[in-house]
């Protein structure tokens, strides 16, 4: 049975639904409070959505010196499968576990509403299920969802193939309509959509699906 | 020593500011005319023990580089304050 942790930070809000996709499709979900210092027994991490520590000063900013973080970057240097989603993509920028950082939307505007996302790279632990070019749609709900690098970064991204999603209609000034990127090894995956809102067609959509199962299958798919 | 200090962050050059963009485009409706290149940016305010000034700034920017800004978008620069904090 694979065993994901979704990590849980006071202010944290999207876990019981990170935990219900999960579990949907087959595996088990556990919480893992911020303070915990060991994930060495879970088979992938999940950081999920919400405003970790209120988001003072910075979306993830305060959440990365939590103690869970550096037993989550020991992770993910093991070649652990970690999955950031909204604000837990924002938590692995500011932790440097991905690079880039989230700014305020362009128009200063919360958006919340379906997007349209192109798959770019299935060479990740979130992608590997699903097909280059597929279009995916699936919600975002966030304030700070413009995805900024300096131009090294971005070569480098696209270089090496570390852009896995890309809005089809860019709803907040992200840099290259980026909506997720990996790291080099594609172990570590951030996105700013909700793939664990899209589970069901009863609920809109279920496109979510190919991403998250793609993340809970990573450790069958890569023996 | 106590030593009162200022951390300003801004955006780097370069980067876009949506904040200082929008602050600009709603200055001509209120009659504010020839203002341009706004950029928004955070002040912070703290008091460091230290042997000196010196040693008390090095210690500001140090956790100004590593908490209160984000290097990836954001510089910050530390300074003395002349007045003691409120």
């Amino acid at each position: 049975m694979i065993r994901i942790g979704v990590v849980v930070f006071p202010g944290s809000n999207c876990e019981y639904d990170a935990a219900a996709a999960v579990e949907d499709l087959g595996a088990t979900a556990e919480f893992v409070w911020h303070s915990s210092n060991d994930v060495a027994r879970f088979d992938g991490i999940i950081l999920p959505g919400g405003f970790a520590h209120g988001d003072y000063l910075r979306p993830g900013a305060l959440a990365r010196f939590s103690p869970v973080m550096e037993a989550v970057a020991e992770f993910a240097r093991g070649g652990g499968a970690v999955l950031g989603i909204c604000n837990g993509f924002q938590v692995l920028t500011e932790a440097g576990l991905l690079p880039g950082a989230l700014q305020k939307n362009r128009g200063l505007t919360f958006l919340c509403q379906p997007t349209t996302l192109i798959v770019e790279s299935t060479n990740s632990v979130l992608t590997r299920s699903a097909t280059r070019g597929q279009t995916l749609s699936i919600p975002i709900n966030h304030f700070s969802g413009a995805y900024t690098c300096d131009d090294t970064t971005y070569e480098q991204l696209q270089a090496n193939d570390q852009i896995v999603l890309r809005y089809q209609d860019n709803p907040n000034g992200s840099r290259g309509d980026i909506a997720g990127v990996a790291n080099e090894a594609g172990n570590v995956v951030g996105l700013m959509p909700h793939p664990e809102r899209a589970m069901s067609t009863l609920l809109g959509s279920a496109d979510g699906r190919v991403l998250l199962e793609g993340f809970v299958r990573t450790r069958v798919s890569a023996v | 020593m106590l030593v009162p200090v200022v951390v300003e962050v801004t955006l780097r050059s370069g980067i876009a500011d949506p904040e200082g963009a929008t602050i600009e485009r709603a200055l001509p409706a209120l009659g504010f005319t020839g203002v341009s290149a706004v950029r928004a940016g955070k002040l912070f305010q703290f008091t460091v023990e230290a042997e000196t000034e010196v040693a008390a700034l090095a210690q500001a920017t140090a956790l100004a580089q590593r908490l209160l800004s984000n290097p990836v978008i954001e510089d910050a620069t530390a300074r003395v304050a002349v007045t003691p904090h409120s």
